[in-house]
């Protein structure tokens, strides 16, 4: 307890840390993530090997090798230089936004051709199709994986502890340089990221159950 | 070709089209070129920068860095995968006193962040006296969360087959003992290889943590020869070399799984289920 209670500034800077990046990082990779989909469902055949090969290529690397990238070498670009926050950040969202687009792609595919076919012999324009029909039973399928994917976001917040931004991965050396005891540490960290993660992980279940059933 | 979101284009369709891939292309070859651009005004592709190629003893540096790499790699894979037998074997028993526990290990593993295992382990262990290797503090970091996820894996294939498979293997008068691992096992693994060597490659991927304590694999040896003032801080080069074999690595494992789920898909007899749609598990993003 003593490991926790002295170090509480430690542990709510390193939280606050990890859950600014976490929302940050969450949103921007929807949006990359979104942009990318369209271009892997678009019926330009160059965009959508585009996207593919970014796809291909992220979902290939280690986060790690990605974010060793943006902390180490972007600023050498001499393109716009950025604190390190913001280059972690970066770097979530290039990488999570390959998982996202791979969501969303598969949530489209699992809606039958048929359903869009009626609609548009209904004579549905594409807005309304894609609003009315192809979108509201895509969303079931979209909605609990990309829950899963964004926990994994928040997981993986931590790496960013080794290229100097201060969350709750960086807890725990900074807690050895003090001289604590960091096994007693390290579990306080885990356990935050439990209190994190569970309820998550619950609503992403509860999501999967309810909608299972829809089709 | 009719897809859920356009029909087969008509002439005004295909002049949008058109449109669309001449501005969407400009867009994506500009930022590629701006990107290419950038790294040659900054004289990434100066021959001095690249000379550290040359050099037989940096060949060898590389070298011992990709086999560290692969050493954790096949360790952590190993084990993981008899950790995930463990774990599995725990939650689908009939007793409870061993379910109830493997599930809490398994719950909590994969809830928690690999890296705060790794630092953990790393740096918690030496303050109650055991000194661990930074290669070691990798392994079983990777163990535990690996281990617990092909642990659900596992269980999954199993829980999926067909109740009649075990219903008759019982009939037939097995143990429980031989209709695991006669009957179940067999069916589930195989259904399941793909799904294994995917998470694989996020073993593999993982395995680039251990660059943040320390662990003289591919990572910490691109640092290391970016900083040589003599080849004029060559980090970004090295960085394209060392990238491209993490991703011809991984994308061999990606691709051998693709293979052999197609395999299976069409091997099986009858008329294929209903496109189950494509899952996206959190562990496979990994790290």
């Amino acid at each position: 307890m003593s490991v926790l209670l002295d170090n509480l500034d430690l542990f709510i800077r390193g939280f606050l840390g990890t859950i600014q990046l976490f929302v940050i990082a969450g949103i921007g990779s929807l949006v990359v993530g979104g942009v990318l989909a369209a271009m892997r469902v678009s019926p330009v055949p160059f965009l959508r090997g585009a996207g593919m090969t970014y796809v291909n290529i992220v979902r290939n690397t280690p986060l790690t090798l990605v974010l060793f990238f943006f902390a180490f070498a972007w600023n050498r670009l001499d393109i716009v230089t950025l604190p390190f926050f913001a280059l972690a950040a970066s770097g979530l969202i290039v990488y999570t936004a390959a998982f996202v687009c791979e969501v969303l792609r598969s949530g489209v595919n699992t809606v039958p051709v048929g359903q869009a076919e009626a609609s548009r012999a209904l004579g549905l324009n594409f807005g309304l199709t894609l609003s009315q029909v192809v979108m509201p039973q895509a969303l079931r399928a979209v909605v609990p994986p990309l829950v899963s994917v964004e926990i994994a976001l928040l997981k993986n917040t931590t790496i960013a502890a080794g290229f100097s931004v201060v969350e709750a991965g960086s807890i725990i050396p900074s807690l050895s340089e003090r001289g604590y005891n960091v096994l007693v540490g390290g579990l306080w960290v885990a356990l935050g990221f439990v209190i994190l993660v569970v309820p998550l992980t619950l609503l992403q279940r509860y999501l999967e159950r309810r909608w299972r059933v829809a089709r | 070709m009719t897809a859920v979101l356009f029909d087969v284009p008509g002439p005004r369709a295909r002049r949008r089209n058109r449109i669309l891939a001449v501005v969407g292309g400009a867009l994506v070859v500009a930022f590629v070129g701006y990107v290419l651009y950038r790294l040659a005004a900054t004289g990434q592709f100066e021959s001095q920068k690249w000379s550290f190629i040359l050099y037989e003893n940096i060949q060898l540096l590389l070298l011992g860095a990709l086999l560290a790499t692969l050493e954790a790699f096949a360790l952590a894979a190993v084990l993981s995968l008899l950790l995930g037998a463990l774990l599995a074997a725990a939650r689908l028993s009939d007793h409870a006193w061993l379910r109830a526990p493997a599930t809490v290990v398994v719950e909590f593993f994969r809830a928690i962040p690999v890296l705060v295992m790794i630092f953990t382990i790393y740096f918690g262990l030496p303050s109650v006296g055991i000194t661990i290797s930074t290669l070691w503090a990798v392994v079983v970091g990777l163990t535990l969360y690996n281990g617990s996820v092909l642990a659900e894996v596992f269980r999954a294939g199993v829980v999926s087959l067909p109740r009649g498979q075990s219903e008759a293997a019982y009939a037939l008068g097995m143990r429980k003992t031989q209709v695991m691992t006669n009957v179940l096992l067999p069916q589930a693994l195989t259904a399941m290889l793909p799904t294994i060597i995917s998470q694989l490659v996020v073993v593999l991927k993982d395995s680039a943590l251990g660059f943040l304590i320390g662990y003289p694999e591919l990572l910490f040896t691109t640092r290391t020869l970016g900083s040589q003032g003599q080849f004029d801080f060559p980090i970004i080069p090295v960085a394209i070399v060392v990238a491209a074999i993490y991703i011809s690595m991984c994308l061999t494992l990606s691709w051998l799984a693709n293979y052999l789920e197609r395999r299976s898909r069409t091997r099986r007899r009858g008329t294929p289920p209903p496109t189950a749609p494509e899952r996206v598990e959190p562990e496979l993003v990994g790290a």
